[in-house]
């Protein structure tokens, strides 16, 4: 058992709700990066069970670039076939979900992330305003991981972007 | 003076403002423009070069006279437009270009002074005494110059930036763009409707036609309705690029009282399938002597502010016309009570039966009334005629709205049969143009082109549509015969805003600049806020019949993005504060804060710079005692910020060996290993170590500002040369937390926390161990020349591990030590950083040209050994001592003792400079012409910039401890 206290990128930060739309931390788990070998493919596909196609998500394995996933929990031994790295506490998970998420992203993000376009289990390396970022499409919002350095900035972006949109209600426009 | 029972202001809300200080009310519905009208207000602004009394001309956002200063809080916005600015309780604005008062303008000097101010009177006058031009005219004209006044604070107000996604961009809701949308919406498409207005309509709103408002009422209704469209209003489409993508700007808070959190305006990055360019057309001024006074306006704006606001703008009006179509402006005002004392038609055929006098071959040649129109005077068939008004309506045609096809620099096509210029297909990939910015001008007609084009849109995106049946609207033919400017005297402006006359075009041809764009920078006409929309096809036409060209020859100016003004703000937004860069923050952030550390900027991370203890008043006082204490006992640093790269493969190996300068593929696992890397051209690009986790398996480090350079070269590399070696890499940098612990002491302290001991662990090992539990990476490196270990565990665990080590080592008679120690005991060592390594180095020149492994190739190796790249030419890295202890700075030149400190004798540059405590030396790293053969030698330093002239001992850049016996202890 670790002695050390472990602490989340935003550790006992307060979700902020704002026209209904939360912005929360959120706890993802160990995420193990797979990044197969050339020529190795299938022989992970078959290890894995599954391969998700390009900017999509499937099960617990997130694609983030080519012949790339994340993993999300538990990886099976894939020894030679493709590098695998602990990227654990290197994320931050934003987690915004509700009727503005979309809206609110979509001031940072240069995609169309509305329902139609962007749906469920989509997903997509892009920038948050100047940040790298990994954003996913949930069935009720998105999930955002960052670099954990980060995490104050990207919660600050969103914060402001989602304060904006409520004051356009509050001001009825 | 309002009409009772018209407009589309709601006469139930009041809305109370201030102009120029006094108190006036209005509508809500209102612009500034219709509200100051209805007040009776007709001098509303000065313009631009002679502080001409000026009036509201248009209704539009194309206005060129009536130009205010918002006041809102702590910001002021100038050139705000009054015609587009909508009034609300508490709004202040101020009329600018004047002083001391609109009314009274010393400036005005300057009208008096006109024929000495012709168009290139500033090129022709103020040429020479030469010398004279940089002390004495430029800052005389340039107090002069501008329009409007920004508050010297920056900016605090609120903006916004947004995307959006459609099939179909339409912009403008007028019958074209309403009748565009409502095809592509029913038929499923993706729609966004933009309007620059805050109402959608267009001139169905202000034209009093038979389809009117509830047509236009059922429509938007419909289209509310509809979940595959949005309605942007108070939004105007500013710029047409690349691959479908316009930029767009909203007024969000403008028409409000200022709100938390409420933007101003946002700016918009709208990317369309397919887009139509429904924008209407402008009506256009006609030029005769003095048609610049208040109480002189545009035909059509008198139509808006009699049916959207409710307005009259005289009670005694005018018109003077070339067309058939301004009559309705008359007509409307004579139904609604407003005497009109006669139609004066410059065309010898056209119509007589008005319900008032008809002047056929007519002409106004001067005009009368300071501050307000009074009296207009001309020719007509019939003789002279002067006349008493204090209201003229001119309209000399309409220019349709061609702007936007021009953005990506395409020329619109002149059309002899209506005298203006109308886009032609694909001039903007994907944009189409329908109704009247088309030329076709009847409501019908603009219905139907918006159908159609809506049509055709949709057909390219692979849907298909049907034109919803077109509702009953008007179909007169626009009849009319081109009249640019009335011949005269006097001055007869084109370009109110930057008051460019008939006058000056002519000269402009006179004097050689017969090119439209010539001409355009002599007199500066379409330079202006309004960028010439009012003036642009009148000015080509005067021109083209100056120079005896037809117009179509003649030719446009470029019309470029914005279509109307952007404010900085806008573009800029989210860039405020906080949102300039990303802040990253280590996990020892709050720790280090705690203990009051100042925190700087490395890049995006924020670094202690020194921890401060009780006593110590200056940097200096904490870092000498840093640098001791570690040096006699312990230290602890964060240097999770260094980059960290894992790289696995079957040929990780073989990878290392071709992106470093030395050989990695015979590094023991379990061992570390310094590097040099090089770029391409041959030059340093970063040093770090590199661990050898395992068979296939390494960790390597780079610097902190270079880690994302790094990255990105191995990415390049190993796409680019060898995308089929059995390697892939991953950055590692935010997945480990990475302490320095460094001393004599470093070995106890580690001990202290270790879930077993390290007793043999030798300088470049790499080993896995267990701290509290927790699975850590162990180094055995150094960067300040002690006994020093890196300890790497989780990120979440790495506040946690800092806070331990503190405290062990303070129990010890150590402490944390921060930047500024960290390089003061880097350059005792003479290690290197990017201070020395900033891209103009070659390892030759740092001394390690033994490192670049003569048995093996490797990136930027061959590029190296160019010629120039090495020899007793090049400035190499040397230790300086100065021979008097003297504070030295980095960016000091130096020179050889004897010379002039001169930049022909420089014989090199101050990297790095520190006070050493433990030597009681101040020390710098220095590159100098032939460095490594001058050792013992002195040399001047010379900081023209701080004013210092020390001499210095040239030495070995490693000042304590060369043999590295503390460091292999």
């Amino acid at each position: 058992m670790p002695n050390l206290i472990a602490k989340s990128a935003l550790f006992a930060r307060t979700p902020l709700t704002l026209s209904g739309t939360t912005l929360a931390e959120a706890q993802v788990g160990t995420i193990t990066s797979v990044a197969v070998f050339p020529g190795k493919l299938t022989k992970v596909k078959k290890t894995l069970g599954v391969f998700p196609a390009p900017n999509s998500v499937a099960g617990n394995l997130i694609w983030t670039g080519p012949e790339q996933v994340f993993v999300l929990g538990s990886v099976p031994d894939l020894t030679g076939l493709a590098a695998v790295t602990d990227q654990s506490g290197g994320w931050a998970a934003l987690r915004l979900s509700g009727p503005k998420a979309a809206d609110v992203l979509m001031r940072l993000y240069p995609l169309d992330l509305r329902a139609a376009h962007f749906p469920k289990d989509t997903c997509a390396r892009a920038p948050l305003g100047h940040m790298q970022s990994i954003l996913i499409a949930e069935e009720a919002g998105f999930l955002i991981l960052i670099f954990r350095s980060m995490a104050r900035t990207a919660w600050h972006e969103i914060e402001t972007a989602l304060q904006a949109l409520t004051a356009r209600t509050a001001a009825a426009l | 003076m309002r009409i009772a029972g018209k407009g589309l202001i709601d006469r139930t809300k009041p809305v109370s403002f201030t102009f120029d200080g006094k108190r006036y009310s209005g509508f809500a519905g209102d612009t500034l423009a219709s509200a100051l009208m209805a007040n009776g207000l007709r001098l509303v602004g000065r313009s631009f070069k002679y502080h001409r009394p000026r009036g509201i001309l248009t209704a539009g956002p194309e206005e060129p006279n009536a130009m205010v200063e918002v006041l809102d809080g702590a910001s002021q916005s100038p050139n705000t437009r009054a015609t587009v600015q909508e009034i609300y309780d508490g709004l202040a604005a101020q009329s600018q270009n004047r002083w001391p008062s609109l009314r009274y303008d010393l400036l005005s000097v300057n009208d008096l002074a006109a024929p000495f101010l012709s168009a290139g009177f500033y090129y022709k006058t103020f040429m020479w005494p030469r010398a004279f031009w940089e002390g004495l005219y430029e800052p005389l004209i340039r107090r002069a110059a501008g329009l409007g006044r920004l508050k010297p604070q920056n900016e605090t107000a609120t903006y916004e930036k947004a995307f959006a996604f459609c099939d179909l961009l339409v912009i403008g809701s007028g019958p074209a763009g309403l009748m565009a949308a409502l095809t592509a919406a029913r038929a499923g498409a993706d729609v966004i409707l933009a309007e620059q207005d805050s109402v959608m309509g267009g001139r169905l709103l202000s034209d009093g036609g038979t389809l009117g408002m509830p047509w236009v009422d059922a429509t938007l209704a419909e289209l509310r309705a509809l979940p595959n469209v949005r309605l942007m209003a108070r939004t105007t489409v500013v710029g047409a690029y690349d691959q479908g993508t316009y930029a767009a700007l909203e007024r969000v808070g403008l028409h409000l009282p200022a709100a938390p959190h409420l933007p101003r305006e946002s700016f918009w990055r709208i990317v369309a399938g397919q887009a139509i360019l429904a924008t209407g057309a402008l009506e256009r001024p006609i030029a005769f002597d003095n048609n610049d006074r208040p109480g002189i306006m545009l035909a059509s704006a008198a139509l808006t502010y009699l049916n959207r606001f409710g307005v009259v703008p005289g009670q005694k009006v005018t018109l003077f016309a070339n067309n058939d179509h301004a009559r309705q402006a008359v007509r409307q005002l004579m139904a609604a009570g407003v005497q009109v004392a006669v139609i004066l038609d410059s065309r010898a055929d056209a119509s007589t039966v008005e319900e008032c006098p008809v002047y056929l071959n007519a002409a106004v040649t001067d005009t009368q009334g300071r501050h307000g129109l009074t009296e207009i005077s001309g020719t007509h068939a019939g003789g002279a005629f002067k006349i008493a008004t204090d209201c003229l309506l001119m309209s000399g045609g309409w220019n349709p709205l061609v702007n936007m096809a021009c953005h990506q620099n395409a020329r619109p096509i002149w059309r002899e049969d209506i005298a203006a210029f109308v886009p032609h297909p694909g001039m903007v990939p994907g944009l189409t143009a329908a109704g009247a910015a088309n030329g076709a001008f009847s409501t019908h007609a603009a219905l139907r082109e918006g159908a159609d084009a809506a049509i055709a849109a949709l057909t390219d995106l692979g849907r298909t549509a049907t034109a919803p049946d077109l509702p009953q609207a008007e179909d007169a033919p626009y009849r009319l015969q081109p009249l640019w400017a009335v011949p005269g005297k006097g001055r007869a402006w084109l370009d109110f805003a930057n008051d460019v006359t008939v006058k000056d075009v002519k000269l402009a041809a006179q004097e050689g600049y017969t090119s439209v764009e010539h001409m355009k920078r002599y007199t500066t006409q379409g330079m202006a806020p309004d960028q010439g929309k009012n003036s642009n096809v009148s000015a080509l036409a005067v021109l083209a019949d100056a120079t005896g060209r037809g117009i179509a020859e003649t030719g446009t100016t470029t019309f470029r993005a914005p279509f109307t003004p952007v404010s900085i703000g806008a573009m800029g937004a989210g860039g405020q504060g906080a949102g300039f860069a990303p802040q990253r923050y280590m996990t020892s952030d709050q720790a280090s804060r705690d203990r009051g550390a100042p925190m700087i900027e490395a890049g995006l991370w924020y670094r202690p710079s020194y921890f401060p203890k009780p006593g110590e008043t200056t940097w200096r006082q904490s870092c000498d005692r840093e640098v001791l204490m570690v040096r006699s006992a312990v230290g602890v640093a964060d240097v999770s910020t260094l980059g960290k790269i894992d790289i696995q493969g079957p040929d990780a190996a073989q990878f290392l060996d071709f992106v470093y300068t030395n050989t990695f593929s015979t590094l023991p696992v379990g061992r570390v290993r310094y590097g040099l890397m090089l770029r391409e051209d041959g030059f340093v690009l970063d040093d770090g170590t590199t661990a050898r986790l395992g068979d296939t398996h390494y960790l390597m480090t780079t610097t902190t500002a270079a880690a994302g350079q790094v990255m990105r070269h191995l990415d390049f590399v190993h796409q680019a040369y060898c995308p089929k070696w059995q390697v892939r890499f991953i950055s590692v940098t935010e997945s480990w937390a990475q302490f320095a612990v460094a001393g004599p002491m470093a070995k106890m302290l580690l001990n202290a926390l270790l879930d077993q001991r390290i007793d043999d662990f030798p300088f470049m090992t790499y080993g896995e161990v267990s701290v509290e539990g927790v699975k850590a990476r162990l180094f055995r490196i150094s960067f300040s020349g002690e006994e020093g270990y890196e300890i790497a565990v989780p990120t979440v665990y790495g506040e946690a591990l800092f806070r331990d080590l503190l405290a062990k080592a303070e129990t010890l008679g150590g402490c944390a030590y921060g930047m500024e120690a960290l390089n003061v005991m880097r350059i005792e060592k003479g290690f290197i950083t990017h201070a020395e390594i900033h891209g103009r180095i070659t390892a030759f020149d740092i001394g390690m040209a033994k490192m670049v492994a003569s048995k093996k190739d490797c990136i930027g190796k061959a590029a190296s050994q160019r010629p120039g790249l090495m020899g007793p030419d090049r400035e190499q890295l040397v230790g300086l001592r100065p021979i008097t202890q003297t504070e030295i700075g980095a960016g000091a030149h130096l020179f050889n003792p004897g010379d002039k400190a001169e930049r022909v004798n420089d014989q090199g540059y101050v990297t790095s400079v520190c006070w050493s405590p433990v030597l009681e030396s101040y020390l710098g790293l220095a590159f100098l012409k032939d460095g490594r053969a001058r050792h013992g030698q002195r040399v001047r330093l010379v900081d023209h910039m701080r004013k210092t002239d020390v001499l210095c001992e040239v030495t070995d850049p490693v000042f304590l401890d060369p043999e590295g016996a503390k460091l292999r202890a």
